[in-house]
């Protein structure tokens, strides 16, 4: 239900600025959460986010959840010896003082089992846990399929 | 992504062989420059989205900017679709120039999953092609690149593949001119391209 609220209030606002919001939970600063648009839900979906740790402790991402997905997961893009894969990534380390990208080629939420198409436009939201600072949602703008990124003028990167 | 040993040793003895088999080549395409070295043409008999057998023969004349993937891929493969979209975009009346291609290294998931529905949806002008496996298998080797399926049981169907994520440029008489390491800004490739028309 609270998904739902938050999705309803941030669909009523500019859909082009809604991956620039910014959520703080303790030490975290969670932003520019972006997807491409599926072909249909039979293919895997991704999720992309920057987290930044203005803290003085180390923290680490451990896992997310989403509703539209059935099973989404962490996984690392890794290209190695000119052959790129994708391990499970068990954490995502977020250290003290820095910046985190999940981003196109790197880390990456993957959203498998899909309940539905992630269409241009929508907006999903996405729940991240953090070894430290616990369980954040923040609202995740549905990008084309050719998309690089969100285009914030001033995000944190 | 669980392995066991066994599944470890043996992934790492068909990475290492087809390094070995494409050392040379492989090491200095890699980084993204052009490649000296014997001109090689490499060549596919794949189907089409309408099992419409397509082979590299009546491509002669054209550019083919092939590249090798699976529609289940979320990251790696869109950002380079994205790009051979912008590159035909861009090249205006010279896409004619230039045929893109996409093969399927996970060709029946794919034929199931749609093809057509897949490449049309970055740039109609890329041709989307899944073969049976052996001729997938032949036409990989004859571009000297690897894949190979990876057990992942949090995967869609328990597997996900690995695969060499370049692009590469053969030119109108079918040999081979470089590979575009993942990553290449689509300009980059755009003027390489234009530099050779
Ligand atoms: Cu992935």
């Amino acid at each position: 239900m609270n998904h739902f609220l938050l999705a309803a209030a941030l669909a009523l606002t500019a859909p082009a600025a809604m991956a620039c919001e910014t959520v703080v939970v303790g030490d975290l600063t969670v932003e520019n959460a972006w997807s491409k648009a599926t072909i249909g839900a039979g293919r895997p979906g991704v999720f992309y986010v920057v987290i930044t740790n203005t803290g003085s402790t180390d923290d680490a991402l451990l896992g997310i959840a989403s509703p539209v997905a059935g099973m989404p997961m962490l996984h690392e893009t890794v290209i190695q010896d000119g052959v790129a894969s994708m391990p499970h990534a068990m954490s995502i380390p977020v250290p003290a003082g820095q910046s985190v990208q999940l981003s196109p080629g790197g880390y990456h939420g993957m959203l498998m089992g899909l309940t539905t198409a992630l269409k241009e436009g929508d907006s999903f939201p996405v729940t991240l846990s953090f070894e430290k600072a616990g369980e954040v949602t923040v609202n995740v703008e549905v990008l084309s399929l050719r998309a690089e990124g969100p285009d914030c003028a001033d995000a944190g990167q | 992504m669980r392995l066991s040993h066994l599944q470890i040793i043996l992934w790492v003895a068909a990475a290492a062989a087809a390094i070995a088999f494409a050392a040379l080549r492989w090491s200095s395409a890699t980084d993204g420059k052009a490649v000296a070295g014997p001109a090689f043409t490499p060549s596919f008999t794949l189907a089409d989205s309408e099992g419409r057998v397509r082979t590299t023969a009546e491509f002669r004349g054209k550019f083919l900017l092939v590249f090798f993937g699976f529609t289940s891929c979320p990251d790696v493969c869109p950002t380079t679709l994205s790009e051979v979209a912008q590159i035909m975009d861009d090249l205006g009346s010279d896409a004619a120039l230039v045929q893109p291609i996409f093969i399927s290294i996970d060709p029946d998931r794919d034929r199931q999953l749609g093809l057509a529905e897949y490449t049309t949806a970055f740039h109609p002008s890329i041709l989307g092609l899944a073969g049976s496996e052996a001729d997938t298998r032949s036409a990989a080797a004859s571009f000297k690149i690897f894949y190979g399926r990876e057990t992942d049981s949090s995967a869609p169907d328990g597997y996900t593949m690995a695969h060499s994520p370049g692009l590469f440029l053969i030119d109108p008489n079918g040999e081979w001119l470089r590979q575009f390491g993942f990553g290449t800004p689509a300009a980059e490739i755009l003027s390489d391209l234009q530099s050779r028309f």
